[in-house]
């Protein structure tokens, strides 16, 4: 047994030292030169910080562009999802009642205008993004309640849209925080 | 949808294109050949020094297995220790408290044995120390082992009649320093300047656009993200794994990760065809992985693509498909690429939450997990292939009445013994598991446990017993994933997945070493016009009958309890 359990110690204690400690610490120091400096990518607006661009956030006034229902409600010191089964009569009961207080508060949207992603929530509770068709079906109630043109709000989903990689891999989609960010700046 | 699918066609693609020279390059190295990593000699040199060990001194499989368990009991108790007092451990900025004991037990024995199975949040549940100290550090050996293994195994082949298969610690320490940390350092690197944070900086507190106090919990995540997915890992540094927004930012993160998560293991088949100068074998070998792959992914990216029945009765419109559980920037077909990717390679990451997906992809991801060799995890994979290839020679050498031989070496009763025992083991700690959890779930519904059996279940009916079964498949596969739905953070989870988490992995390492020791010491037979071609297409299609035929049909009863009879009842 000696001959193998004191090279296991030692090797447990060297390789600590290599893949514990120096790598990552390597990789924090590779990270201050990245965008956000390795705590995260913020978005301000006003000289403040409003929020994480990565990390979606809640936004539930009529003014706003809301983002995906959450199973954590945008907690972001937690994440996860709703882990409800697509057979759950519990969900789907939710899933409903989800898609009636969107139509209350979209007059106008009709049943099939609405896609499913705006009614059920995202894997991390976290979601930062929307698909454009999503952000589009939201801006009738926007431009009500803030009194701003159609046009101008469709403008601003449009230019803030990320096509997919290089224009051809994966979905395009927008960022919400972002295109709020915008609303506000569209104001002035 | 197009630019998803051809977003699913580029990653696989571009994952052969460097698991190829990767395999060269695995093969050159282990075999002694220059590579350009060499300046990475003295390191070895120093931790060889450090350690007391001389590489020189070669070992038979006995002595290989003995250095593999003694080292993984070191880790096994150091890890359960740091866990249990992680609190009162330096680097614990957001004040998480200590893993209570039998959770320490799970986390530990699932990280050892490269399985990444979480019963706790990384938010919440670990330390910065612990993460990197604990969790990354397994995260690394743990791949290791399973590499130097497959290649204890690779050399038993290659050199003829022999007794002095290398030295476990020399492939042990290069799998580190020659494949694993380099990759992973790239990697981390690219991950950083995509937003996944790295500082070691605590939670952050703002106010949101709309006025609300919101919370961010951060830390330095992206060289833990690296390994996780280069040696098959899987362990999230958030609850949320791969679907978390900063584990994951973006398309571009994403296909890194599922690059990073297959190609070791592709690389090793091909690694296996130049180390022992048998390439038509590693490309039947590869071919028969494949086509499995692509018979789980194909009806999996399906479904998922097509959307909820349930929900398109509802009369909204599901443009992205179904979404439950997912997150826009990668939408459904990489998902469900990466779904089963994730399962059919032991990683365990998730970049959607599994308990949401629907019932076909459910029942494909299980699927994957119990045949467990369509690639595999680093090492294992192959390790877990060869046992089914034994079974194949033994049962062709019968059908056309010759003594099976396999590489120039009779398969006789005692080899033959200990496959079949682990080709068995996998379906009996499952089954046997999801029965017990099931009886005591009806039997024992209040008993007195962090949490009640009544309340072990997110989802009633056929998808909770998915849960239960899931949670097994996943242990026992050394995968991790799960269906995170279930209330598994008890002692009746932490304990009983914790011992099929043990089965699962050392068992089948063994089993296939001792089979390659055994067989490396029998005489050689040279080929002949009556021995069995184990390179042709022929022998392919009969590995995968006897993967069908074993790993498959035995989880058939089970599965039609769970997502068969989910599906047909979402009709």
């Amino acid at each position: 047994m000696k001959t193998y359990l004191l090279p296991s110690i030692k090797l447990t204690v060297i390789l600590l030292v290599i893949l514990g400690g120096i790598y990552p610490l390597a990789i924090a120091g590779v990270g201050t030169f990245s965008p956000g400096h390795g705590d995260g990518e913020t978005i301000s607006y006003k000289g403040h910080v409003v929020g994480y661009a990565n990390i979606g956030q809640k936004f539930t006034k009529d003014e706003y562009f809301w983002s995906r229902p959450s199973a954590v409600d945008y907690h972001a010191d937690g994440s996860g999802g709703s882990n409800k089964g697509p057979s759950n009569p519990d969900y789907l009961k939710d899933v409903k009642a989800k898609i009636d207080t969107f139509l209350k508060h979209n007059p106008g949207v009709t049943r099939a205008q609405i896609p499913a992603e705006l009614v059920i929530a995202s894997g991390s509770g976290l979601d930062p993004d929307l698909s454009p068709s999503s952000a589009k079906v939201q801006v009738a109630r926007i431009a009500r309640t803030r009194g701003i043109s159609a046009e101008k709000i469709n403008s601003i989903i449009d230019a803030d849209t990320e096509k997919p990689l290089l224009g051809m891999f994966g979905p395009a989609k927008v960022n919400v925080l972002r295109l709020n960010v915008a609303l506000g700046e569209l104001k002035k | 949808m197009n630019t998803e699918i051809s977003g699913v066609i580029f990653t696989y693609l571009l994952t052969l294109a460097i698991a190829i020279p990767l395999g060269i390059y695995i093969a050159r190295m282990f075999g002694g050949q220059e590579t350009w990593l060499d300046f990475m000699a003295p390191v070895e040199r120093f931790i060889f020094r450090f350690s007391g060990i001389d590489t020189r001194k070669e070992m038979n499989w006995k002595q290989h297995m003995l250095a593999l368990l003694t080292i993984n009991s070191v880790w096994l108790f150091y890890a359960f220790f740091c866990l249990l007092y992680q609190a009162h451990l330096p680097l614990n900025p957001d004040g998480n408290p200590n893993q209570t004991p039998d959770l320490a037990f799970n986390t530990a024995i699932s990280f050892v044995v490269n399985c990444n199975l979480q019963d706790y949040s990384g938010e919440s549940g670990a330390t910065y120390f612990t993460q990197h100290f604990v969790i990354m550090f397994l995260q690394f050996v743990s791949a290791a082992t399973g590499i130097a293994a497959l290649f204890v195994l690779f050399k038993a082949f290659r050199d003829k009649v022999t007794d002095k298969l290398g030295n476990f610690w020399d492939f042990f320490v290069k799998s580190i320093t020659r494949i694993l940390l380099p990759l992973s350092v790239v990697m981390a690197i690219i991950l950083a300047f995509n937003g996944t944070p790295t500082s070691y900086k605590a939670k952050d507190t703002f106010i949101t656009l709309q006025g609300d106090t919101a919370h961010v919990s951060r830390g330095p995540a992206a060289a833990m993200i690296a390994i996780k997915h280069l040696g098959t890992n899987g362990g999230g540094w958030f609850g949320a794994n791969s679907a978390h927004p900063l584990e994951n930012p973006n398309y571009l993160t994403n296909t890194v990760e599922l690059v990073a998560q297959t190609i070791i293991p592709i690389a090793l088949v091909f690694a296996l065809g130049f180390y022992l100068k048998k390439k038509k074998f590693a490309y039947v070998m590869f071919s028969v992985m494949t086509i499995g792959m692509l018979m789980l992914l194909i009806p999996t990216m399906n479904a998922e693509i097509n959307g909820s029945p349930a929900i398109a009765r509802m009369g909204i419109s599901q443009p992205t498909g179904s979404m439950e559980g997912k997150e826009v920037r990668f939408g459904p077909a990489n998902t469900a690429y990466w779904n089963i990717i994730t399962t059919v390679i032991s990683t365990g990451s998730v970049n959607s939450m599994h308990d949401s997906a629907m019932p076909v992809p459910g029942f494909m991801m299980m699927m994957a997990m119990m045949t467990n060799c369509f690639y595999g995890g680093c090492g294992v994979g192959i390790l877990n292939f060869y046992i089914f290839i034994i079974i194949a020679v033994f049962i062709s050498g019968l059908m056309v009445g010759r003594t099976p031989e396999f590489f120039g070496r009779k398969i006789e009763a005692r080899e033959m013994k200990i496959a079949s025992i682990i080709a068995l083991l996998h379906p009996f700690i499952i089954l046997v598991g999801t029965a017990i959890s099931s009886y005591v779930l009806v039997h024992m519904p209040n008993a007195d446990w962090a949490v009640k059996p009544s309340a072990w279940l997110n989802n009633p009916s056929f998808h909770g017993f998915s849960e239960m079964l899931y949670q097994y498949t996943s242990s026992a596969a050394n995968n991790g994933s799960g269906f995170e739905g279930l209330g598994d953070n008890n002692i009746f989870w932490n304990v009983s997945a914790g011992f099929v988490l043990l089965f699962g992995r050392f068992l089948p390492i063994i089993g296939p070493v001792a089979i390659a020791g055994i067989l490396a010491n029998k005489k050689f037979i040279p080929e002949s016009a009556g021995t069995l071609k184990s390179d042709t297409s022929t022998f392919g299609i009969m590995v995968f009958a006897v993967i069908l035929i074993v790993a498959a049909l035995s989880f058939f009863p089970a599965l039609a309890l769970g997502p068969i009879a989910e599906h047909f009842s979402l009709k």
